[in-house]
């Protein structure tokens, strides 16, 4: 193929790439060090006044953390719900793992929307944990949804097919036959699992992490639709400020921010994973 | 024995709000209410008089079907190239593709909002396809190379020294070896156009609006079976398009692992 054709065919893709990818993420970035007129406009001249504005206000420094925090959370839940799950799937017959596989991952192919809603039916107001504890005599079950609750229970769940996937991929150096040899020896199932199983995993295990986690930080309808408006995350403050506010410059400031925090989790992802590719 | 109910309940945590999407829908309860007093087909009755989200769906559809063609028509040229190209910096070109798929679809949303407003394309056809090519290119791209990567180079080679021109090679013999990964790149396009909701909020108009958007403003300001009824059609449409792939190619095989 010579160069000009080449070219020639990876033009449209480009042109794409361009118009609706790097101009306005470019724009986006400039947005964050430009000021606005109290009409809208973008005032000339870079400033750094949104970022002082960003830093000057608590409630800024909070919503990070309480994100981070946040996601940190739902991460390790998932993890925490995951695990014995893909061990199941990996240790399970040819036949019955491609079944469960397919019951583990299938969510992925249905709309967030759709999962979000179907988690307003079980914890409503007068969903299906609130019927199940009134039946069982619980007079003021508590409040499930529109606050934080709600919002983890959510999210780990709609995340929970990712750390699945990640999880059965790090399984893959994960031989039986060391599990036997730990038990024939003498070890009791804890201590293989402890010892053997979880050592052999952690590649599968940090990248699940890493995944879930920046999902968590940029996942917005569930947050949104499960807290009600009153749980506020980086993602759901970003839409605000954007779409209600109007305040697109703060918007890209924390676009930028949330970027910052992407880029922070891959660096530590890349060195976690070479320390432990050297161990 | 408790390992295995602890299996199960995880099971059922993972799959319950899809699962509890049926029954719910054919409540005859006004209101999300479990158990449902009696059944009915009444949201589903009201579905049907439901115009606004009726026109989304039939918006959603369209656009699918329009960003899976664009899709095809883009990504398969440009997965040639990079796969048969032959020139230095394919992997970086590769990367800078699918990098749209690394960034938050908040963050995507956002920059084509901005960027979009000062051209009239926020709702409009165009900007929507535009916002959605962004994510389903990438796709596309993967899984074409994938499939692209599976086939001999010599079987090509060896038309072309038979004396097929570029063209005809391309026809005869590259394009019917990857139908697999073509039908695949046109599936995942299809679901992703279809089920994409974040960046569209930022995209769409009063006057142009796609299903996942309806769907989301309305659970924002009422809770009733309504979208449950929604809910239980997408998931058996889903359902079709992933069995219909599954009988055409074996998903794994186009995936390519």
């Amino acid at each position: 193929m010579k160069p000009r054709t080449a070219l020639l065919l990876l033009l449209p893709a480009l042109a794409i790439n361009l118009v609706a990818f790097l101009a306005p993420m470019a724009n986006l970035a400039s947005y964050a060090f430009h000021g606005v007129s109290p009409s809208g406009a973008i005032l000339p001249g870079l400033s750094l006044g949104t970022w002082a504005a960003l830093f000057d206000d608590s409630f800024y420094a909070e919503l990070i953390l309480t994100s981070v925090l946040t996601s940190l959370g739902v991460t390790a839940l998932t993890l925490l719900l995951a695990y014995p799950l893909a061990l199941f799937v990996h240790r399970a017959g040819p036949r019955t793992k491609n079944l469960l596989m397919v019951a583990c991952l299938s969510p992925l192919l249905i709309s967030a929307v759709v999962r979000t809603y179907g988690w307003l039916v079980i914890l409503g107001d007068h969903g299906v944990i609130y019927s199940v504890m009134h039946a069982l005599g619980v007079e003021h079950p508590p409040k499930m949804v529109f606050n934080q609750t709600g919002v983890i229970i959510g999210l780990v769940q709609i995340l929970m097919p990712y750390m699945i996937l990640s999880l059965l991929a790090g399984f893959g150096r994960l031989d039986p036959a060391f599990e036997e040899a730990a038990a024939s020896l003498g070890a009791p199932p804890w201590t293989v699992l402890r010892r053997v199983v979880l050592p052999l995993s952690l590649p599968g295990i940090l990248l699940g992490f890493l995944l879930v986690f920046v999902l968590t930080v940029s996942s917005f309808i569930t947050p949104k639709l499960l807290g009600g408006g009153r749980v506020f995350l980086l993602a759901t403050e970003i839409y605000d400020q954007a779409i209600v506010t109007l305040n697109w410059p703060l918007a890209a400031a924390l676009s930028l921010v949330t970027l910052a925090i992407f880029g922070v989790t891959l660096g530590l992802y890349g060195r976690l994973a070479r320390a432990m590719e050297q161990a | 024995m408790i390992h295995r109910a602890l299996i199960a309940l995880l099971f059922a945590f993972l799959l319950a709000p899809v699962a509890l999407v049926f029954p719910m829908s054919f409540s005859a309860d006004r209101v999300i209410a479990w158990p449902p007093s009696a059944f009915s087909f009444r949201w589903y009755i009201a579905l049907f008089n439901e115009t606004a989200l009726r026109q989304a769906a039939l918006n959603s559809l369209l656009l699918a079907l329009g960003v899976t063609l664009l899709s095809l028509a883009i990504a398969l040229p440009a997965a040639l190239a990079i796969a048969r190209g032959g020139f230095r910096g394919r992997d970086s070109l590769m990367a800078l593709l699918t990098a749209p798929l690394l960034l938050p679809t908040i963050v995507l949303g956002l920059a084509l909002l901005i960027v979009f407003a000062g051209y009239g394309l926020i709702g409009s056809w165009l900007g929507l396809a535009f916002a959605h090519l962004l994510i389903t290119l990438p796709y596309a791209l993967r899984v074409l190379s994938t499939a692209l990567a599976t086939i001999p180079a010599a079987v090509e080679e060896a038309a072309a020294s038979l004396g097929a021109a570029p063209g005809a090679v391309f026809r005869r013999v590259t394009l019917p070896l990857m139908t697999p990964g073509v039908i695949a790149a046109a599936a995942i396009s299809f679901l992703v156009s279809f089920d994409e909701v974040v960046i569209s909020l930022f995209v769409v108009g009063p006057k142009l609006t796609t299903l996942p958007v309806a769907m989301y403003r309305y659970v924002e300001s009422r809770t009733d079976p309504l979208v449950a009824a929604v809910s239980a059609l997408l998931v058996l449409f889903s359902l079709a398009i992933v069995l219909l792939l599954d009988r055409t190619v074996s998903l794994r095989k186009a995936i390519g692992k």
